[in-house]
């Protein structure tokens, strides 16, 4: 049913460190192999080869410029996949029952075999996370991996989503984020997590570590002040000074002195 | 929001087809006979055509049947609950009224609700979406669609006196609607800086798109229409959606030949215009996930 | 009412097997497990166990699938039957295909085997490459550093017996400060991704100087917009404010260094400039504890950092001494460099202190004994936590070579080279210059090559000379013009072999390399040289054979195809021989294997290769009577030894158990493969740092088998083969240069690291830099046109400051025209913030020709994709002096990719439909066309 459950015993989700996202698309791919061959239809391609190549992707990774009021622009690199909402407006709009929320782990998911294409979930995601197959003719969404984090025949370290485990600076942290407790949720305490676009009421699962602050060492604008100027204090203003005080120091140096 | 042709002939046509129950529920015409089995061939044609019409929208349309069962929760599923529902009772309405000469008034009372709530329920599924501010104007956006359905029912009906005034409340409608729509993007609060979480550190700006190719977000809900080309269609819809249709009505005639041929423009103006004017609904409303793509 | 959600199957059967074998997606060889489905490749992902990658894998190699699928794989052997250039092919069978390259290459081995000139690509077997172009007698042989990243290899093992990459790594678990210097996404790519994360997560800083904020430089604590090419300026002005700040580590540069090595600074002596030695040759410095003369590697010594010596007439100091005269000049300061780097002072200044204070105030030592080459023992081992990184964008300039040195030498000042939280080094290296052979050259015909083609000069006796002082390679590697060119300048060959100069060849044959394309620079030249006929209607250039697995751009000029297989489908060995995959704490190598038969008729170019060798009977791959040695690439892989017991692997030799030496074991790729297609073995504990000093490290090597005795050296700060060719030029010495490049070698080939401004003649009105660099997603890709990959990057825009975006009136999609001293292009802009103000760049090799890699015409690859290439010539524009001098570093021979100068104008953009130009005719593809649309789901 499209109701959304009243309480997930679980709310698993990701942690995205847009602080350590180098923006490789690693993600972006492994989740396009891993979803073409798993959980329902694959994900297709169309004019895969010619002039609009176009594709579903359950994982795309943006990039945006942030200008600061003083100092130079900064590039962040931005994935985004199905945030898995607590109140998920995909879930209640789908009239079909296909959309639901999972009552054992909050993971919002499309049932393939119901879903008529109607698109209206997809129209109701602030976020962007569903695609339409053109091929299949059906929703395809981020599963978070449910064919993965509980699968029996995959070893143990390996029953996490696959965009975490393929990427490669380790910006994606998989856990249960209803947990107080879980490392998730210590990052998200400790690094300021946030919501995308709170304003939406849509009370994202997923949460973005916002990047640490930038260009930090002084020197870009006249004005700073260095303090890290006295490690910088001149032993020696020419060349014979500074060889008067390298025999000071080579004297200084364990078993140096002549 | 892209334009599709599906949803522009479905809401355009479903909107009238039920407006046009509304009346002929009520008794406005209360036709029998053969006059009334044109009445309803013209208002079933336009519901039902309409609603297969949104059916080519769909990616597995023959599954179409399994929308019917989360209206406790949905307003697609609500809308095609009522829809079969509107259309049944009016059947029924309609049996009786052109085969054995016998309106049932409840059943056509009962109709005429389920019609107006099929427009109602339509216009919810637009309504409820705050991804996409322009629609998400309650009461604002269910009232354009009852008014609009209802002028046009009136019109498709012959009911001059209710199409005037409804014509002018559709109208007045519309000019609210784009008003207000012109700065809900605004008013909603949604921006890059609060897309990204990043407006805290700087001014925001997308910069390389994720895939160098479209994919279906943006064939889907990206769709820019320039402002000219806008204001242009306004004007052109709401000319021949409301003022045109207005003039036929207003317009002393005699003779009911003219009198039917500009019943006959008054409707197929307020067809087009009313069509053009969801074009616009539809071309105008920007999804804020076109905010990750830096296109808004 | 009651929530009932349907039942997901959570436990599906993931596949039927695993396959583990090597990637090869980019040149990072990481470890892959292949998941079969009824026989099919069904999913890639990373192998946890491997060295290299330790379970993550890029978007390459997650894509390898589509790769292995490709449409634009070849399919048999290909016979050109129309004019080069046009595309038009017949398939052949392997049979005839060997027979016409036997019929080629026949002639020539028995006359004149030079006159084949093989280069290949992304080759990964250069180790076996090269043992057949040695075998077959041909001094004309490398492979592609020379237009990538010889500078940083070879200044690199100059320097400090390795660089960075495959040679060595941050020490990821202890640095505290990380710094990057320019393009960098492009090399290592995972263990980066890997280690920034992992240092990221400890909380500590990265800082990215690089003209573009993309990649790891976005995600730099903090970013250093620096002006392209000025990156030693910079650097050596870090040097000149640390050495005067004192922030430099004497005990380190005065043990491990030759930093105390006395230097003959008589200028009329024939040795001026070179180190005092004793009888044995060894370098002689002053013992600090006595003030006597003694060779460095004494017991006891006590280096003495400030020696002076004076003997007779002839007055020797100290390298360091040199290097405080030199750097502690105003020259470097940051107030005299600051507007020429585009870096302000102020910064310069902020970033030094934040060396300095990680380096000194945040050192630390590791509780670990251990010995060194003098037989010192030290209780613990000093840590320096401050690491560096830089490939091909500090390289590919014409003073790349120093400013490589520059970066070296900066770390060996800090202390922070082989030592914890510094840089450390993986197996086979530290390796010094010393160590390596020098480059041989002598042909003769009917026999094998007097040695190894390439290596690394200790002076103008080893230069690739004739008698008669004309170079002896095609290429003209290790001549005057570039002494140092230790990777070969495969850039250079086609257009010297068009021109016959040094002398006209027979055949080209090459392997992986896109020289008609985007592995050129002047392309359209390139592809007229290729085509060009003399007077009787030859082909200019007679013969072209090509390798490669896929219909790249340089397929359409070859006259015979050799189509490789998939990287799936093959044998290889990623061999301690070669470019290995260790890492610090561990030697290791690894295999690919079939996990799939092709499907086509096509054979792994390796085994090509054998077979060519033995129906030419070339010694190495045949016995005495003829008969063939190895089978296939397979059987060379297990049975060749370079040496008794020493083979192309390292794993599970002689019996099983043996390691790095042992008899050839025929079960020994069962033993990869049942192992994960790798092997690895770890580095005793007291052995991890210090390497090049560490007893316990050289003898581990020599167990290895990495070296026959132990090798301990010092880092040359002053490389002394360098001002053995300026003492040349200076008209010393019995092999002298020409008179007109005495004065380049003079000023390019300091000792000490310099600077100087790359040539600028020709530029003028071409203000702005133009650079360009790959998308991780394509990075050193053989595959960015396969199905996935390409929808990420299908075209490519040229990136523009802001400010240039509103001097030149621009906004985002408006089209420019690029201009440069040699030609123009048309291309479509975006603006970008994040970049060095007077810098443009674009993704490189996105833009594809028309009719190549199964792509429809109309692909935006073709059409909206550009190459930058156009506007970069091999040469640099005439000088008004009647010669053409090469657009590369003088040193090395590396080509300048990024000192390309431009300028930009706001155009019309192309009528009704996109089209970057120049626009070439579409080639005929020799395959069927794609499928449109996929859905690729092997298992049912």
């Amino acid at each position: 049913m499209t109701e959304l459950p009243a309480a997930t015993q679980r709310s698993m989700g990701l942690v995205i460190d847009l602080d350590t996202c180098v923006g490789c698309q690693a993600c972006v791919i492994s989740c396009k192999g891993w979803n073409t061959e798993n959980y329902g239809a694959p994900l297709s391609d169309q004019d895969a080869y010619g002039a609009a190549p176009s594709g579903s992707f359950l994982n795309r990774v943006h990039s945006y410029e942030v200008q600061p009021e003083q100092g130079q622009a900064q590039l962040i690199h931005f994935p985004k996949s199905c945030l898995h909402c607590e109140d998920a407006p995909c879930v209640t709009v789908c009239p079909t029952g296909a959309s639901y929320k999972r009552v054992e782990d909050g993971i919002v998911l499309v049932n393939e075999s119901d879903c008529i294409g109607c698109g209206l979930c997809a129209w109701s995601c602030p976020y962007g996370a569903r695609e339409l197959d053109l091929a299949a003719g059906v929703m395809k969404k981020c599963t978070l991996c449910v064919d993965r984090i509980y699968n029996e025949n995959l070893p143990e370290e390996d029953r996490i989503p696959t965009c975490v485990r393929s990427c490669p600076s380790g910006a994606r942290h998989f856990g249960d984020l209803g947990d107080p407790d879980s490392e998730v949720s210590a990052l998200v305490a400790d690094r300021g997590g946030m919501d995308l676009m709170p304003e939406m009421g849509t009370r994202p699962v997923n949460k973005y570590l916002p990047p640490r602050p930038k260009d930090r060492l002084a020197g870009n604008n006249p004005q700073d002040i260095d303090l890290l100027a006295p490690l910088l204090s001149p032993v020696a203003t020419d060349a014979a000074g500074f060889l008067g005080w390298l025999d000071r120091a080579l004297d200084k140096l364990p078993g140096g002195e002549r | 929001m892209h334009p599709a042709p599906s949803v522009i002939v479905f809401t355009t046509l479903s909107g009238l087809g039920f407006g046009l129950l509304f009346f002929l529920g009520l008794g406005m015409p209360a036709a029998r006979g053969m006059v009334a089995f044109v009445f309803y061939a013209i208002a079933f044609g336009l519901a039902v055509g309409g609603l297969l019409a949104s059916t080519l929208h769909l990616g597995r349309p023959e599954r179409a049947w399994k929308a019917f069962s989360q209206w406790r929760s949905s307003w697609l599923s609500r809308e095609g609950c009522c829809a079969v529902a509107a259309l049944l009772t009016m059947a029924v309405h309609a049996i009786s009224a052109i085969f054995f000469d016998h309106p049932l008034a409840l059943v056509g009372i009962a109709g005429a609700v389920l019609s107006v709530g099929t427009v109602f329920t339509t216009s919810m599924i637009y309504t409820q979406l705050k991804t996409v501010p322009r629609w998400n104007m309650f009461p604002l956006t269910p009232a354009l669609f009852l008014t609009l359905s209802l002028a046009g029912g009136a019109l498709l009906a012959g009911q001059d006196g209710q199409a005037i005034w409804l014509l002018i409340l559709a109208g007045g409608t519309l000019l609210a609607y784009w008003y207000q729509g012109d700065s809900a993007f605004s008013d909603s609060g949604t921006t890059l800086a609060t897309a990204t979480g990043l407006g805290g550190r700087g001014e925001v700006r997308a910069f390389e798109p994720p895939h160098t190719g479209s994919n279906y977000l943006l064939r889907e809900m990206v769709h820019q229409v320039g402002r000219k080309h806008s204001r242009r269609l306004r004007w052109i819809g709401f000319t021949l959606a409301i003022i045109v249709p207005l003039l036929c009505l207003l317009i002393p005639v005699t003779g009911l030949a003219l009198k039917h041929s500009l019943a006959a423009v008054a409707v197929l103006a307020h067809m087009v215009g009313v069509a053009c004017t969801r074009w616009l609904f539809f071309a105008e409303a920007e999804h804020v996930v076109g905010l990750y793509y830096g296109k808004r | 009412m009651t929530f009932q959600q349907p039942e997901v199957d959570t436990s599906p059967p993931v596949s039927d097997e695993i396959r583990k074998t090597t990637c090869y997606m980019c040149a990072c060889r990481c470890g892959i497990n292949v998941h079969m489905k009824d026989g099919k490749v069904a999913y890639i992902e990373g192998n946890r166990d491997h060295p290299v990658n330790k379970g993550v894998l890029c978007a390459k190699g997650s894509a390898g699938i589509m790769q292995h699928n490709a449409p634009s794989r070849l399919r048999a052997p290909l016979k050109r039957v129309g004019p080069r250039g046009s595309g038009e092919f017949e398939e052949i069978s392997w049979d005839e295909a060997l027979d016409i390259a036997q019929g080629w290459l026949e002639p020539l081995r028995k006359d004149h085997p030079e006159k084949l000139a093989f280069f290949t690509g992304r080759d990964q077997s250069q180790s076996f490459t090269s043992f057949w172009a040695q075998n077959f007698g041909t001094c004309n042989y490398a492979a592609h550093g020379g237009f990538c990243s010889v500078n940083m290899a070879t200044a690199g093992i100059y320097t400090m017996g390795g660089a960075f990459w495959e040679f060595g790594q941050p020490d990821w678990d202890h640095t505290k400060l990380f710094l990057l210097f320019g393009v960098a996404e492009d090399h290592d790519s995972n263990p980066i991704k890997m280690g920034i994360g992992k240092i990221k997560a400890r909380g500590a800083r990265v800082i990215g100087v690089n003209p573009i904020r993309t990649g790891y430089n976005a995600v730099a604590d903090d970013w250093v917009g620096i002006t392209p090419g000025t990156d030693g300026l910079f650097i050596l002005s870090l040097v000149h404010v640390l050495m005067k700040a004192g922030k430099i580590d004497l005990d380190y540069l005065s043990r491990y260094t030759n930093a105390p090595v006395l230097v003959n600074q008589d200028k009329n002596s024939p040795d001026y400039g070179l180190f005092l030695r004793d009888d044995h040759g060894a370098p002689l410095v002053i013992n600090r504890k006595t003030g006597k003369l003694a060779p460095f590697d004494m017991y006891g010594l006590r280096p003495d950092l400030n020696g002076t010596l004076q003997m007779g007439e002839i007055t020797h100091v100290s390298v360091f001494r040199l290097m405080a005269e030199k750097y502690l000049a105003e020259d470097y300061a940051p107030e005299t460099v600051a507007e020429r780097c585009g870096i302000p002072a102020p910064r310069i200044r902020a970033i030094a202190a934040e060396i300095a204070r990680v380096a000194f105030d945040e050192a630390f030592e590791l509780a670990c004994e251990w010995t060194d080459f003098r037989g010192e023992t030290h209780q613990t081992m000093q840590g320096r936590p401050v690491s560096m990184h830089a490939m091909r964008g500090v390289s590919a300039h014409a003073n790349g070579f120093q400013t490589c040195r520059a970066l070296h030498v900066l770390q060996i000042l800090l202390g922070t080279v082989e030592v914890p939280g510094g840089f450390r080094f993986k197996p086979p290296y530290p390796k010094p210059a010393t160590a390596h052979p020098p480059p041989h050259c002598r042909v003769t015909p009917g026999k094998p090559l007097d040695g190894p083609h390439l290596g690394f000069v200790q002076g103008p006796e080893h230069l690739a000379l004739l008698n008669d002082g004309s170079p002896a390679r095609i290429d003209k590697a290790f001549t005057w013009e570039n002494p140092m060119s230790s990777h070969g300048l495969m850039h250079m060959v086609i257009s010297n072999a068009h021109a016959g100069d040094p002398y006209k060849i027979d055949t080209l044959f090459l392997y992986m390399a896109n020289m008609a394309w985007n592995s050129s620079m002047n392309t359209t030249g390139v592809m007229e040289m290729l085509t060009d006929t003399d007077a009787s209607g030859d082909y200019v250039i007679p013969h072209i054979i090509y390798s490669d697995a896929y219909s790249s751009e340089m397929v359409a000029y070859a006259d015979l195809i050799l189509p490789d297989t998939t990287y799936l489908e093959r044998h290889d060995c990623i061999s301690l021989l070669d470019r290995p995959i260790c890492e610090a704490d561990g030697a290791a190598d690894a295999i690919r294997w079939p996990v799939v038969a092709p499907d086509r008729d096509v054979r792994g170019f390796q085994t090509v290769l054998i077979q060519l060798a033995n129906r030419l009977a070339l010694p190495g791959f045949t016995h005495e009577d003829g008969s063939a040695r190895y089978r296939d690439y397979a059987d060379y892989i297990v049975t060749h030894e370079r040496k008794p017991g020493i083979g192309p692997l390292a794993g599970f030799r002689g019996d099983g158990a043996q390691t790095g030496r042992g008899a050839p074991n025929p079960d020994q790729l069962d033993k990869y493969i049942e192992n994960g297609g790798f092997f690895l073995t770890h580095i005793p504990e007291e052995a991890r740092y210090f390497k090049p000093w560490n007893m316990a490290y050289q003898d581990w090597a020599v167990n290895l088998g990495l070296f026959d005795t132990p090798q301990p050296y010092l880092f040359q700060l002053y490389v002394e083969p360098m001002r053995k060719f300026q003492l040349a030029a200076e008209g010393r010495g019995e092999r002298q240069p020409p008179d007109h490049l005495r004065q380049q070698i003079k000023n390019s080939m300091h000792p000490l690291p310099v600077w100087y401004d790359t040539p600028q003649h020709g530029n003028r009105g071409f203000t702005v830099n133009a650079l360009t660099q790959r998308p991780m997603a394509m990075y050193h890709s053989w595959g960015s046109q396969n199905a996935w990959l390409r929808q990420l990057h299908g075209h490519n825009p040229l990136y523009v400051p802001t400010k240039l975006m509103r001097e030149t009136d621009l906004r985002d999609g408006d089209w420019v025209r690029v201009t440069s001293p040699h030609g123009e292009i048309t291309v479509p802009v975006m603006e970008m913030a994040g970049l060095n103000e007077n810098t443009v760049w674009t993704w490189n090799a996105i833009g594809k020709r028309k009719g190549t890699w199964a792509l429809a015409d109309t692909a935006p690859e073709a059409t909206r994709g550009f190459l930058l290439n156009h506007l970069i010539h091999e040469l640099l524009p005439p000088k008004g002096d009647g010669l053409r001098w090469a657009n590369s570093d003088p040193i090395t021979g590396q080509a300048a990719w990024f000192d390309l100068k431009v300028r930009i104008e706001k155009t019309a953009p192309p009528q009704d439909k996109p089209q970057s130009e120049p626009d070439f005719p579409p080639v005929k593809s020799p395959l069927p066309p794609p499928p449109r649309d996929l859905a690729w789901k092997v298992g049912s």
